[in-house]
């Protein structure tokens, strides 16, 4: 059993850490709650569908044009409805509820409430201690892994990554110094967006596409960003980790019990928060910003 | 000459409406976007579309068109939204009668409203026990209730046990193993909960061994943690009774994993043609109790069937039964000759209806009488893309259900 927790805790928080990486970076930087952000992983996963099952188009044109359209996407959505509002936090929760609500009564009424598959990008499944794992699933861990590493050396080894960096540590300050902020908070919508568009591309094709599967992964992603630290990379990492084993452990140890494994993983979130409320590797609230 | 021609024309425009004196309003409940809704409607318009054709229903001498009032429940998301949609469709549309329904917690609530206001609602979706215990605690106000489709949760556990007592024999047969081990996963939601207590012992009796049950989310898009212990165990039955979009994605990891174990029990997703494509061809082998088939469980079974799928592209599943709702109100209307549930509900209570999924008699409950030549149900299997029938073998047209090879 302990082989099985191993391994299934690790894709799970594999597909966890995708989107709470992406949601706590633009939260880090630009102060946006974007309650859309699973909204935005439920438009690329449709966008993915259509172009691979309804066009015939192939695997790799189908994902790179549907992360590009999210991606393009979420830059007009940001400039035309976040931007305006973007001081006021509440109003900025707000019109992210509302865009999510939108994509999902769009992707309702052009594709119904039927439950769709997408065909996996890579058949067949590998053996790891007796445990047997789809190759899809050992793909998602390898994107995921690439993705952390794509966003590190964009952070710390490029121009943009300074600013975005400059701008997360003091954004009046990075102002003064001349930076464009509002630019700058909008690469970061969009590399963001883009990684929730990775995550929707290559995680679709193990779950089924429907215009409300973006609702249970932002409970996720909270639990995991708020566990983490509003805002940390790192803590998104380590609490998609927790999130993903205590969802396994839940399953394993408790088999009548395994849809408590939401509750149990928001349980873990409101202990730590109790313990330490600025999440376990978050800067503690306000002051600091 | 012309007056003449025009006279015709106006004779010819008043003909139907002459014809038919009056409609009768049937309010089709269901949630639209889905397609049980869908379902519930198509079923609901071929019936009204073939009886208008054929004249209408034939209430005391009048002929009387049907009209049919779709209402958007939205049940899968919001119980106030079903109150509000069967409330708007009594009072606002002045529906006479009340058809569909499907998630259990919603349909309790509407049968409330449909009390309230007096109106026969024909149920076609919800399986919950309660709504016939309460037309037999209390006459009086539910009354107005009658089951259609599917057969009650603990009569769906008689026909689960026949199915499984063929499946664990071919089992015992095939495989050489004298007591096939079998794991419950049942989505957590409240239909299913008098299946599940009342299972496992069952079980035992059939010499099975219950290797543990798993209860995730109806709307779990992730079961691999309770496949692996499912796996871990050595289990050759994986019994699922799931309703939600869980279905989908226990049929497809099952076949990811190259699971020895087959799938039996309910899934509703896997009644749907949709269901071979959302599991992306990899659910071979899963198995389910459905209502129709093109097989003779009734003479009216093929012709509904086929010409279900000629007017739509795809055979109807079990929220289709608003089709035998509306047969079965005509029948009871004409009989009656009156449109009165007072009167009709006597009529109704004595009925024996013969529809496309069985002949429906009803208890005092109003129920649909459970049992072979009455209403049973049907169990069938994913066979390399297509779905076959397998259950009640003595009937013509089933097919042999297949173990997955390994």
């Amino acid at each position: 059993m302990l082989q099985d927790i191993l391994i299934t805790g690790l894709v799970n928080s594999g597909v966890y850490a995708l989107l709470a990486i992406g949601f706590s970076l633009i939260f880090g930087v630009a102060r946006i709650v974007n309650i859309a952000h699973t909204a935005f992983y439920m438009l690329a996963a449709y966008c993915f569908y259509a172009l691979l099952v309804k066009t015939g188009l192939g695997f790799a044109g189908a994902a790179v044009i549907a992360v590009v359209a999210v991606t393009a996407l979420s830059v007009l959505c940001y400039r035309l409805v976040i931007e305006p509002v973007r001081e006021h936090e509440a109003a900025v929760l707000i019109a992210t509820i509302a865009l999510a609500l939108i994509f999902q009564e769009l992707m309702l009424l052009t594709f119904g409430g039927h439950y769709l598959g997408i065909p996996s990008t890579l058949e067949g499944s590998a053996r790891f201690f007796g445990v047997s794992i789809p190759y899809q699933r050992l793909l998602i861990l390898v994107v995921a892994a690439a993705m952390l590493g794509a966003v590190w050396f964009l952070l710390y080894r490029t121009r943009l990554g300074l600013a975005i960096r400059a701008t997360a540590n003091d954004l009046e300050v990075a102002n003064l110094m001349g930076m464009n902020v509002h630019r700058v908070a909008m690469a970061t919508v969009a590399i963001s967006v883009a990684l929730a568009a990775v995550a929707g591309v290559v995680v679709a094709p193990v779950f089924v596409v429907d215009p409300f599967m973006w609702l249970a992964p932002l409970v996720t992603m909270l639990a995991i960003v708020v566990l983490g630290g509003l805002g940390s990379m790192k803590g998104s990492l380590i609490g998609a980790l927790i999130i993903g084993y205590v969802e396994a452990i839940t399953v394993f140890a408790l088999p009548a019990g395994a849809y408590l494994k939401g509750a149990v993983a928001l349980l873990i979130m409101v202990a730590v928060l109790l313990a330490r409320p600025e999440g376990l590797f978050g800067v503690a609230f306000e002051e600091e910003r | 000459m012309l007056r003449s021609a025009l006279l015709a024309c106006a004779l010819a425009l008043a003909a139907p409406l002459a014809l038919a004196q009056g409609t009768i309003k049937i309010g089709v409940l269901g949630p639209m976007t889905q397609p049980q809704g869908e379902y519930h409607w198509y079923g609901a318009e071929m019936a009204r579309d073939d009886i208008n054709k054929a004249g209408g229903i034939n209430v005391g001498g009048k002929k009387m068109q049907i009209e049919l009032v779709r209402a958007d429940t939205n049940e899968h998301q919001s119980i106030p939204d079903a109150t509000n949609a069967i409330e708007r469709v009594i009072t606002r549309d002045k529906v006479d009668f009340l058809v569909g329904g499907f998630r259990s917690e919603a349909v309790l609530a509407m049968q409330e409203v449909a009390a309230d206001y007096k109106k026969i609602f024909l149920g076609a979706g919800s399986a919950h026990p309660q709504l016939a215990q309460r037309v037999e605690k209390d006459y009086e106000r539910y009354k107005y209730w009658f089951r259609i489709t599917p057969v009650n949760s603990t009569d769906l556990g008689k026909t689960l046990v026949g199915v499984l007592g063929s499946v664990a024999g071919q089992i015992r047969k095939e495989l050489n193993k004298p007591t096939p081990k079998i794991a419950i996963l049942a989505e957590k939601a409240i239909w299913n909960e008098p299946i599940i207590k009342a299972l496992p012992p069952v079980f035992q009796k059939m010499k099975m061994e219950v290797v543990g049950t798993w209860q995730p989310s109806a709307l779990a898009t992730d079961v691999t943690a309770e496949l692996a212990a499912i796996d871990r165990a050595g289990t050759d039955i994986v019994f699922t009774l799931l309703s939600g979009p869980v279905g989908i994605t226990v049929g497809r990891q099952m076949g990811e994993r190259n699971m020895k174990a087959v799938a039996f029990g309910i899934n509703v997703e896997a009644q749907k043609e949709e269901f071979w494509q959302a599991a992306a061809g990899k659910a071979n082998y899963v198995s389910t109790l459905d209502t129709y088939a093109e097989v003779e469980m009734t003479p009216k079974s093929i012709p509904f069937v086929r010409a279900f799928k000629s007017r739509f592209g795809k055979p109807p599943t079990y929220t289709a039964g608003t089709h035998d709702a509306i047969y079965l109100l005509k029948e009871a209307i004409e009989k009656a000759g009156t449109t009165d549930a007072q009167k009709l509900i006597p009529v109704m209570e004595k009925m024996s209806y013969t529809g496309a999924g069985g002949v429906i008699e009803f208890t005092k409950g109003h129920d649909p009488i459970w049992g072979p030549g009455k209403s049973t149900g049907i169990a069938v299997q994913w066979q390399d893309g297509k779905k076959v029938a397998f259950w009640p073998p003595q009937v013509k047209g089933m097919q042999p259900f297949k173990l997955p090879s390994h």
